[in-house]
């Protein structure tokens, strides 16, 4: 079966200066998604996750521009499509869930209106249909008493119940893949994972794809199958959560994992040194070596290619030039 | 007196509840609302609005009988029948100044409304459309506003011809300029809001987004402007009126009367300038104020100040 979403050697570029300055926030990206199925993209911040986002909306910003790549969704291809076909199939099936609840939702309508206009506009639902519709999405979302609920306006509410409304309008038109873009970057910690459970739930009754945007790995261990760690607008390693988690293979997924804290570690926690790089000047070489522990003289001088290091598992390192028999093994396994 | 009122209050609030919450409620909005504006506004509005009923005499006729500059009524020499003297026609000046009430209202609040749709659409257009379009709307704005709004509006007047309607157009051509530019900033920053963002991401088309999205949040400053617009336009036509190409002339207009009192002040008929003077500034002051009050009570961020 052909997969939901497949991005092929996506280049999503920044251009400024009258084309003088090409900041390759997305320089060739590679992953599909089945439909039902998780990815998480993770990655320091200007690594390139929301430029990736954006560009399968196709709601780049002014400068920005999709340079190459192929991004085909549900059997259609989106980069040659003409903007009103293309808002078609991105309000029927493409939703998205962006990072400031409070920023999300309209002041001035009620949560009835907000949540009913996908509903309304893509469903054609009318009158009481999408009134009970509306009502059924608030309750998916663990809104309680979404009757009374859905008569409120967004001041009434509190983050963690707007942003479980941005789920909603998120679900209202029947999507058949959500682009969260870090949703829960905003919320307190118990809300998040509250959260979390939620968007969990409505992904198993609905079965709709999720793209998880964060820089948050212990996000990604609860939601993801499988997870793709971005970095100076290139995919360094992706493959199955639970084989990255085990056996990361790049020193960056390795020191990003390294980074997290443990629960009864005493040892003091691992921090990446140097910042990430300024895309518009990137070092020769392997973007990430002068912040890599394991650099080798040619990571200077030569980008690495992609290698397999299993099944449905690569990543961009020298490292992985010659895979010891035992590296193998384990990432079979 | 307190407890009383407070013991009466509670006592009904047992036996009627619902009349005492909404007695209560009803004086809380009263409370809230801005007196001295409304108590100088709602007078003029009543005045102009009644016009026809409430004029002694007709105001583009000389009264039959009296004399031309007759004092008002409690000037030595003053007479009951025309309460603020007449003018050099022998016209009432009393009826002249409410027929002018009802010019200065129609023009003040429909200038302000042309100005307003206008300027409102121009800078959503601009703000949210971006690019070119933008560009060029902001440059005729520059160099609308480097003109002197009241030359300007002279020279459209006496292009198209003294007409109060005609006023009406010229006047929101002239302001429409500040509303494109607070709302084009306005916009800009509404664009970036994620809500925004988000109806782009589920298929609204441009003309839905701005309908829905961008213009209800808009409203709100474009209310403000309004408030504060209506004087300004109010003593611009008052202005055209008094250099006399505003409205026409048997029509009063407090600012052609001004002008025609103007040469017998230093005889001392004071009452030909001072009525219609005083009329323009309660008028305007209370616009002032009331735009004053509706900025507090729109704007969240000054609300507490």
């Amino acid at each position: 079966m052909a997969p939901l979403l497949d991005i092929r050697d996506l280049h999503t570029h920044y251009t400024s200066f009258g084309g003088s300055r090409v900041v390759k926030a997305v320089d060739g990206i590679s992953f599909c998604l089945n439909e039902g199925e998780t990815i998480g993209l993770v990655g320091e911040s200007g690594c390139g996750k929301t430029t990736t986002c954006l560009s399968i909306v196709g709601l780049l910003p002014a400068g920005a521009r999709i340079v190459g790549g192929s991004i085909e969704f549900d059997g259609e291809e989106l980069t040659t499509k003409r903007s009103p076909d293309l808002r078609q199939v991105r309000g029927r099936k493409i939703a998205m869930i962006l990072q400031d609840p409070m920023a999300s939702l309209n002041p001035l309508f009620s949560i009835f209106w907000q949540v009913a206009e996908p509903a309304y506009f893509h469903r054609g639902l009318r009158g009481r249909p999408l009134r009970q519709r509306v009502s059924e999405l608030l309750r998916s979302v663990r809104i309680p008493s979404p009757a009374v609920r859905m008569r409120e306006y967004p001041h009434q509410m509190s983050g963690g119940m707007r942003q479980r409304v941005v789920g909603a309008i998120a679900m209202a038109g029947g999507p058949k893949l959500i682009i969260a873009d870090e949703p829960t970057t905003n919320l307190d910690v118990t809300i998040q994972a509250q959260y979390l459970d939620v968007l969990k739930e409505i992904q198993q009754q609905s079965g709709v794809a999720l793209i998880f945007v964060t820089h948050n790995l212990g996000i990604v261990a609860k939601m993801c199958d499988r997870m793709a760690v971005m970095y100076a607008g290139k995919i360094v390693e992706y493959g199955a959560v639970r084989d990255l988690f085990r056996a990361p293979q790049h020193p960056y997924t390795r020191a990003l994992l390294g980074a997290m804290p443990k629960l009864g570690s005493k040892q003091p926690l691992y921090a990446i040194p140097g910042q990430p790089p300024n895309l518009a000047q990137l070092p020769g070489g392997c973007a990430f070596h002068p912040r890599c522990r394991e650099a080798m003289p040619q990571c200077r001088l030569h980008e690495p290619a992609e290698r397999r290091a299993g099944v449905d598992w690569s990543a961009r390192c020298w490292l992985l030039g010659q895979p010891s028999e035992e590296q193998h093994a384990r990432a079979l396994a | 007196m307190a407890t009383i009122d407070e013991t009466g209050a509670s006592s009904l609030a047992i036996a009627h509840p619902r009349f005492g919450e909404s007695r209560r409620r009803w004086l809380r909005t009263l409370r809230s609302l801005p007196l001295v504006p409304l108590i100088i506004l709602v007078p003029f509005v009543l005045i102009a609005v009644l016009a026809n009923v409430i004029a002694p005499y007709d105001p583009t006729m000389p009264i039959q009988g009296a004399k031309i500059f007759e004092p008002p009524c409690w000037a030595a020499g003053g007479s009951t029948h025309w309460l603020f003297g007449t003018d050099f026609q022998g016209r009432d000046v009393l009826s002249r100044l409410i027929y002018g009430a009802r010019v200065s209202l129609i023009v003040g609040v429909t200038g302000t409304v042309v100005a307003g749709g206008i300027g409102t659409m121009m800078g959503i257009l601009s703000g949210y459309l971006g690019g070119w379009v933008d560009q060029a709307i902001m440059r005729i704005v520059d160099a609308w506003l480097a003109l002197p709004g009241l030359v300007f509006a002279i020279f459209l007047a006496t292009m198209v011809g003294p007409s109060m309607w005609n006023i009406v157009i010229i006047l929101g051509l002239v302001y429409w300029t500040r509303y494109a530019r607070v709302i084009r900033g306005e916009v800009l920053s509404l664009r970036e809001r994620e809500f925004v963002k988000l109806a782009e991401i589920a298929g609204a088309s441009r003309v839905r987004v701005i309908l829905r999205h961008i213009l209800p949040n808009v409203m709100n400053s474009v209310m403000v402007l309004a408030s504060l617009t209506i004087g300004v336009v109010i003593i611009a036509e008052a202005s055209l009126s008094f250099l006399g190409v505003g409205v026409p002339a048997p029509q009063p207009a407090w600012g052609s009367m001004l002008a025609d009192g103007r040469s017998m002040l230093m005889v001392g008929d004071w009452w030909l300038t001072v009525f219609p003077g005083l009329a323009i500034l309660l008028v305007v002051l209370a616009t002032q104020l009331l735009g004053d009050w509706l900025r507090v009570r729109l704007d969240p961020q000054s609300r507490n100040l």
